[in-house]
This record gives structure tokens, sequence and C-alpha cells, in this order.
């Protein structure tokens, strides 16, 4: 199939950027979204002009560094599919798709389609950790945990920070990928010690990094590669309230 | 937000309930206003009542309208270069129009107490008397009047069913089966107080009430 892209071309940090037009013939549908990509390049290399810059690394969706977005949908029309999974048959033959890089102030554009995601980090930083030294795989049933909460500990794990969550927000919030990071130490035994601390010193660092403020929308939840629910978002908040009041001037406990 | 939005609420039933007393007669209805003047009364001097929750309602309106621009303002600068293709948010309808919802519900809160309470803007405009003040303001041929009621009834119904449910999730709503049932209520409720409000402007505008 033949393809019409609009893709933001932008030379580094400081250059204002564009929507620039490429014609993409003889797509085949099973290629993937960056595969579609990598002919692109090469024709753009052959024809000494530079390639578009973009961020990928496993392709098989789990290391979260790709990340476009597809004609206004974060990783493109296919729901629970980071952009290195979404295949070509997703769109037909003629349309003219939009590919444009996350869009927030935390995540400044580094070269065309890539950004620095760098503010994903500073929030881990301030608390997505356990200090427990927890050695190998513990015997499973020294430690106790309930199979519900296993299990939603584990859902929130799944979070790979890729930043969908944030492009798809109408406020530019990281409230999903924090929520995410802080449910799943919260409701795990390891996780304990720092609970009360992780929680505020993960939503200052959020604060800080110049993301916006969650509304409860939901965009993030629909969009995200791993279907991190809502839910989290609701628990950060328990974990907050209950840190402020409670445990204002205990850490750690 | 959430809390002041909790209070708001509590008044907007509180609000209801006294309004739907139109049925019971124009006696009962105007005694039911006199009532809430002489709330208190030797403890309170007479609508002492009224101005404690006036000032109250106030403090509430103006922190929530504080809260709500600091997370839009907020959300603007967290995305200094817009989307050249943007998808409408999906989350709901209620969700995306909570800011120019809120703008109107202002707007409408402003006219109705100019027109209700103060009475400037009502034909019969007599404190004493509210049942006739209603009853002149949703007459038929001041169908407009009814019309922007409606709407602004209309946007206040949107904004209490996202509300409703992101003050749950704000104050710690945490669990799969809870989101669903606090998507319930808020649905359940908003419609409820959307119908509970403009049964009164329709009832007046029919003739049941008059």
């Amino acid at each position: 199939m033949n393809l019409t892209l609009r893709i933001w071309r932008q030379s580094g940090p400081q250059d204002k950027g564009r929507m620039v037009k490429y014609q993409v013939d003889d797509v085949s549908p099973d290629m993937s979204f960056l595969e579609m990509l990598d002919v692109l390049n090469e024709r753009l290399i052959l024809a000494g002009e530079e390639p578009v810059a973009f961020d990928h690394d496993c392709r098989e969706g789990i290391c979260g560094m790709c990340g476009l977005m597809i004609n206004g949908d974060a990783h493109g029309p296919q729901r629970g599919t980071t952009a290195c999974q979404l295949h070509m048959r997703q769109f037909s033959d003629g349309d003219t798709i939009d590919i444009e890089p996350w869009r927030a102030r935390a995540f400044p554009v580094i070269k065309d389609l890539v950004v620095n995601r760098n503010a994903f980090d500073k929030i881990i930083a301030a608390g997505g950790y356990v200090t427990a030294p927890t050695g190998s795989a513990p015997e499973a049933h020294s430690v106790p945990v309930a199979k519900a909460d296993a299990d939603s500990a584990f859902e929130s794990a799944a979070c790979i920070g890729c930043g969908a969550c944030v492009a798809a927000c109408p406020n530019g919030s990281g409230m999903l990928f924090t929520a995410a990071k802080v449910t799943q130490l919260s409701l795990l035994p390891q996780g304990q010690p720092e609970r009360y601390t992780r929680v505020i010193g993960m939503v200052d660092a959020h604060d800080e990094a110049g993301f916006g403020g969650c509304t409860n929308a939901g965009e993030c939840t629909v969009v995200c590669p791993k279907g991190i629910p809502l839910t989290t978002i609701g628990r950060l908040n328990r974990d907050y309230l209950a840190a402020t009041t409670r445990h204002a001037d205990t850490p750690g406990t | 937000m959430a809390v002041t939005g909790i209070l708001l609420v509590l008044f907007l039933i509180a609000h209801m309930l006294g309004n739907l007393k139109i049925f019971s007669g124009a006696s009962s209805f105007d005694h039911y206003a006199h009532w809430l003047r002489e709330l208190g009364v030797p403890l309170l001097p007479s609508a002492g009542f009224l101005w404690i929750q006036r000032v109250g309602l106030l403090a509430a309106v103006l922190l929530h309208i504080w809260a709500a621009t600091v997370l839009a303002l907020r959300a603007r600068a967290a995305r200094p270069v817009r989307y050249a293709h943007r998808k409408k948010v999906r989350g709901s309808y209620a969700a995306r129009t909570m800011r120019w919802g809120g703008v109107i519900i202002l707007l409408f809160v402003v006219y109705h107490i100019l027109d209700l309470t103060t009475g400037t803007l009502n034909p019969v405009g007599d404190p004493s008397r509210p049942y006739a003040n209603v009853v002149a303001d949703f007459a038929p041929e001041r169908w407009y009047v009814t019309a922007f009621y409606t709407l602004a009834i209309v946007a206040l119904g949107f904004h209490l069913r996202h509300g409703v449910f992101s003050a749950l999730r704000s104050l710690g709503q945490q669990t799969p089966r809870g989101e669903q049932r606090a998507r319930a209520v808020a649905l359940v409720f908003a419609v409820a107080l959307c119908a509970g409000y403009l049964v009164v402007p329709f009832a007046v505008l029919t003739g049941l009430v008059s």
C-alpha cells in the first residue's frame, strides 16, 4: 500500500520544528510501524537526506523506548499495543498518517520524534525503590502476600515507562506512571518501610518536573500499552492522604 | 477540588429539596423561605443562618475556582507545544467539558442570585413572596429564562457526573469494583439532581404550579 506521512522534523532542541510530508510506497501490511519508518529512512539516506530520528529498542513491546503520537493516538490506533508492535494492516492504502513526538514540557524534544524522558527517572529516584536488601527470590511462603494484592502489584509493575500516559493526558500529567510505580511497591511487604515518604517524594518530583495535575480524565489508561488501570491513581491518592495527615512527621512508617 | 466540591454538592441537595416544597403550595413554600431566615433565632440574628451559609458557600466556590484555575494553568504550562493532530478526549464528554461547564455554571449562579435572591432581574422581585417570584419567573412568555435555566442545570449535571466520580477518586477510591460503583453513583446522582431542579421551572411552564 501507498501512504502519505506527515512527520515532525526538528533538527535539535533549539530548532522550531515543522511537519514535513513524505510519500512511502509499497508498504507491506505485515510490516510493523517502525519497519515502515525504517523503509522511509533507508530511502532518505540513499537520497542523501537526514533520516527521521525515532526511539526504539526491543521492538517486542516490553522495553518502553518507542513512543509516537500516530494520528493523535499515543502508540497508534490499536489499544494495548506499543508503536513497535503496531502493524501496517491497521491502516489502509492511501492513508495520510500524522506522526508527532510526545508533547510535554517535561519531555523536551531532542530530535525529530525523540524526546528526553529523564523526568521519569527523577520520579523513580525520588522513591521508586526499596531499601531492604531483597537478594534473590525469597521462599514464596515466608512472607504471605494476599493473592489480590500480588495480582494488583504485578499489574502495576507491568508499566514500561513509555510516557504514553503523559502524551495523551489533556493536562500533560504523568500521574498514571507515578501511581503505577507507587502501587507496585505499596502493595507488597518489601515496599512498606518507605511507603509514605515514597508517595510524597514521587509526587513532589512529578510536580517539579513540570507535569500537569491529574483531573481523573482517564485518557492515560485508554492508551496505556500495558493497560495500567486508573484505580492505581486512587491508591496513590489514598497513600498521599495518609502520608500527609497521619504520617506527617514519621518517615518510614 | 474534592472537598470544596462536596460542600457545594451538599448545598445543592438541600437547595433542591427546598425547591420541591413548591409542590406543597404557596403558603408552605413561603413559610419555608421565612423559616430559613428565622433559623437559629434568637441565638442568631434574623437571617443569621443564611449569612453563615452564604459566607461558607462563597469560600467553597472561591477555593473551588482557585483550585480549578491552578490545574488549568498547570495543564497549559505542561504542554507548551500543541499537537498538530489531536483526537478528542475519549474518557467522557463530562470530563472534557469540566472547565467551560464550570464557567457556564458560574455565570448562571450570578444570574440566579440577581433573579431569585435579590429580585433585581425578576418581574415580581419581592423577597417576601418567593412563590410569586418563581411563578412569574418561569411563566410561558418568559420561555427563554426557562431555556437558560435548563442549559445551566444540564451543564451542572455533566459537571457532577465527572466531578462526583473524580472527587471520590481524589479521596482515595481505589478498587476496580469501587470505580464502577463510583461512576454509577455519579451518573445516578447527576441525573436525579437535574430532574429535581428542572421539575420546578417545567411545572410552572406547563401550568402545574401557578
